[in-house]
């Protein structure tokens, strides 16, 4: 197992290489001077720029200016934001808890809603349910999620007014975070009142955002079970008299969760381009519209820093995906 | 009667492309929901040619006695502006008919860029594997790495917002599934008995890979170029709406929904036709890309 693991870590290091390769290219790609492109619109006095040339390295050779940038970032200096000031990583720490418990319930959404749904289409297949549940799914993996969440808006919190507009939870209330995620911390201070506001203020992005993965779960549920349901253990179940709810929920269920698994790991890079635009429709203060605030104050070293910190993340993911699928599956380590 | 004799000559002909489309209809034909996406893709092409003639305005005249009036059937609405007009008086459906040609633009460019540049890099990695296999495959890893969406923001950001922009953004980013599709057909192609034939009956690399083997890896390519096609106008929508697509009075659907979201609590209109146009397209080539799966990539055919 442990071989498996390295070998799976050992295939990453070109990805991570490149990634960082991006990552410093991209400052350097923008048309026009980098530095004056950091300094944004307010542009910069000459004798600053030759100061800032110097200190961020512009006047070294294009590989030495690389090896500055991994070294700077592998000791976790992502640079300082232009806007706010702030250490980039900072920022990235007090809004990263945002769109993780944003994806969590997202997914949770998702989850709970898309494997039943799947499993109960695969059982009638054929049946009216089976038809437009898959019919529904297909709208959901077609949907403009942007338009989506507006269209929510309009109608829970425009015409029925049950749920707040943007933000994450009311004005009234102010907590030192503690777990980062609203919905916990207000319980562990013990304000009823405040997790109920935090609460009413995630579900519409939350609802959003995991509108695509449950169309897909539902659509990859179905198709693994009924590829299972065809197996012979299960006649073999069945043909012992074993009830049907016992076949399908103990011994179709759990060979047709592990492709489901996977799905679910891969979906990781869709939330997290999902919540580019979920958090941009409803004011959510997290990484997705940190990055596109970021992009349109051309402030090109939270844009440059974010880049990476995604691009990590999706690669961490994908890597537990892959050795957790190894763990249920014991196949694929022998490959 | 006349009809059917043309049938049976042509049939005689050539009679492996006629079986071969009458196969291909049969199976694409079972499937109810693609008959419907390929009926809603048909109109909207025509709305797209047409919009000229079809649309009752040209789609940046502003009528400026009618600002954000309702569609015809509520209270306020005339016959006038049957799907109501816009924040500065502008015909709502005269917009969204100009804004098919837009969508569909985009779906055709993006998929034949991504599709030009996956099918070369994929014929190449899987042809001569080795270190060109390795590094072309590093390369889409690498691109596959960032989520699609925040890849093409970043490459906006470098080139600049606008539509042709966007396109370009789109293209690069979905072009690895193609690379990675080619390649894996190629691989599984390249020792079959009939490749060996054409290169021992002297056959060139070239030629080897362009008439012998990527015809049969066609399938899935068009699979795949269906669902890229779908992609790229929901993405092309999504850089439109935040303000890094195409850029305003274009009548682009995710840019014309980037104008109007200020308004959503007053004119529910303004947003749900062009968010509902989107939907609708994406749909219909969704249903059409079930329906090609099932008739053309007989591994991926539901049983």
């Amino acid at each position: 197992m442990l071989k498996y693991i390295l070998h799976r870590i050992a295939l990453l290091i070109p990805t991570l290489v490149g990634i960082t390769i991006c990552a410093f290219a991209f400052v350097r790609l923008l048309p026009g001077d980098p530095i004056l492109a950091m300094a944004g619109e307010h542009g910069v006095a000459p004798a600053r720029y030759e100061e800032l040339k110097e200190q961020f390295g512009y006047n070294l050779p294009i590989w030495q200016q690389y090896a500055r940038y991994v070294g700077e970032v592998a000791t976790g200096d992502f640079g300082v934001s232009i806007s706010s000031k702030r250490p980039v990583m900072e920022e990235f720490k007090t809004l990263f808890p945002a769109t993780m418990e944003l994806s969590f319930f997202a997914m949770i959404f998702a989850m709970v809603l898309g494997i039943p749904a799947g499993i109960f289409a695969a059982v009638k297949r054929g049946s009216w349910f089976d038809q437009s549940l898959m019919g529904t799914a297909l709208v959901g993996y077609s949907m403009p999620i942007f338009w989506w969440g507006l269209l929510l808006i309009i109608f829970f919190s425009g015409y029925l007014g049950w749920t707040p507009v943007s933000g994450r939870i009311g004005l009234q209330f102010f907590f030192k975070p503690i777990t980062g995620f609203m919905t916990i911390d207000t319980l562990l201070y013990g304000k009823w009142d405040a997790f109920r506001s935090a609460l009413s203020h995630l579900v519409l992005p939350a609802i959003v955002l995991g509108t695509i993965p449950l169309a897909v779960i539902a659509r990859q549920t179905r198709s693994a079970m009924l590829e299972v349901l065809g197996e012979d253990y299960v006649r073999t179940a069945r043909a012992k008299g074993l009830s049907p709810s016992r076949v399908v929920g103990l011994h179709a269920l759990r060979n047709a969760l592990i492709p489901v698994v996977t799905t679910i790991g891969l979906q990781i890079g869709t939330l997290l381009a999902g919540a580019i635009l979920t958090e941009t429709i409803f004011a959510w203060p997290g990484i997705g519209k940190w990055m596109v605030d970021s992009i349109f104050k051309r402030d090109y070293v939270v844009v440059q820093s974010g880049l990476l910190l995604i691009a990590l993340i999706v690669m961490a993911v994908n890597l537990i995906v892959d050795v957790l699928y190894a763990v249920i599956n014991p196949r694929i380590r022998a490959a | 009667m006349s009809q059917s004799t043309e049938v049976t000559a042509l049939a005689a002909g050539n009679p492996d492309r006629l079986t071969g489309f009458r196969t291909f209809w049969h199976y694409f034909s079972v499937n109810r929901g693609a008959v419907i996406g390929l009926f809603v893709f048909i109109l909207l092409v025509l709305a797209a040619l047409f919009a000229p003639l079809l649309a009752p305005y040209a789609p940046d005249i502003q009528d400026k006695t009618a600002f954000l009036r309702p569609p015809a059937w509520q209270a306020g609405g005339s016959a006038q502006y049957l799907l109501g007009t816009d924040p500065v008086g502008r015909d709502i459906l005269s917009r969204l008919l100009y804004g098919a040609r837009f969508s569909l633009l985009i779906g055709a460019v993006v998929v034949t860029l991504a599709l030009t540049g996956g099918i070369t890099l994929g014929l190449l990695a899987g042809y001569f594997r080795g270190w060109v296999d390795v590094a072309i495959m590093r390369l889409m890893d690498l691109i596959l790495a960032f989520p699609s969406l925040l890849l093409a923001l970043v490459l906006v950001t470098i080139l600049g917002p606008g539509l042709f922009n966007a396109m370009l953004a789109i293209a690069l980013v979905l072009q690895p599934h193609f690379a990675r599709l080619v390649r894996a057909a190629v691989m599984a192609e390249k020792s079959r008995e009939y490749v060996v034939a054409a290169k021992v009956a002297g056959a060139g690399h070239i030629r080897l890979m362009l008439r012998t083997i990527l015809p049969n890896c066609l399938g899935p390519l068009i699979v795949q170029g269906t669902l890229s096609f779908s992609n790229a106008i929901l993405e092309a929508a999504a850089l439109g709406f935040l303000g890094l697509g195409a850029q305003p009075p274009t009548p682009e659907w995710g840019t014309m929904l980037a104008s109007a979201r200020e308004f959503i609590l007053r004119a529910w209109w303004v947003v749900t036709f062009p968010g509902l146009a989107i939907l609708i397209t994406v749909l219909a080539i969704n249903l059409i890309g079930d329906g090609l799966r099932d008739a053309l990539d007989p591994k991926l055919r539901r049983s």
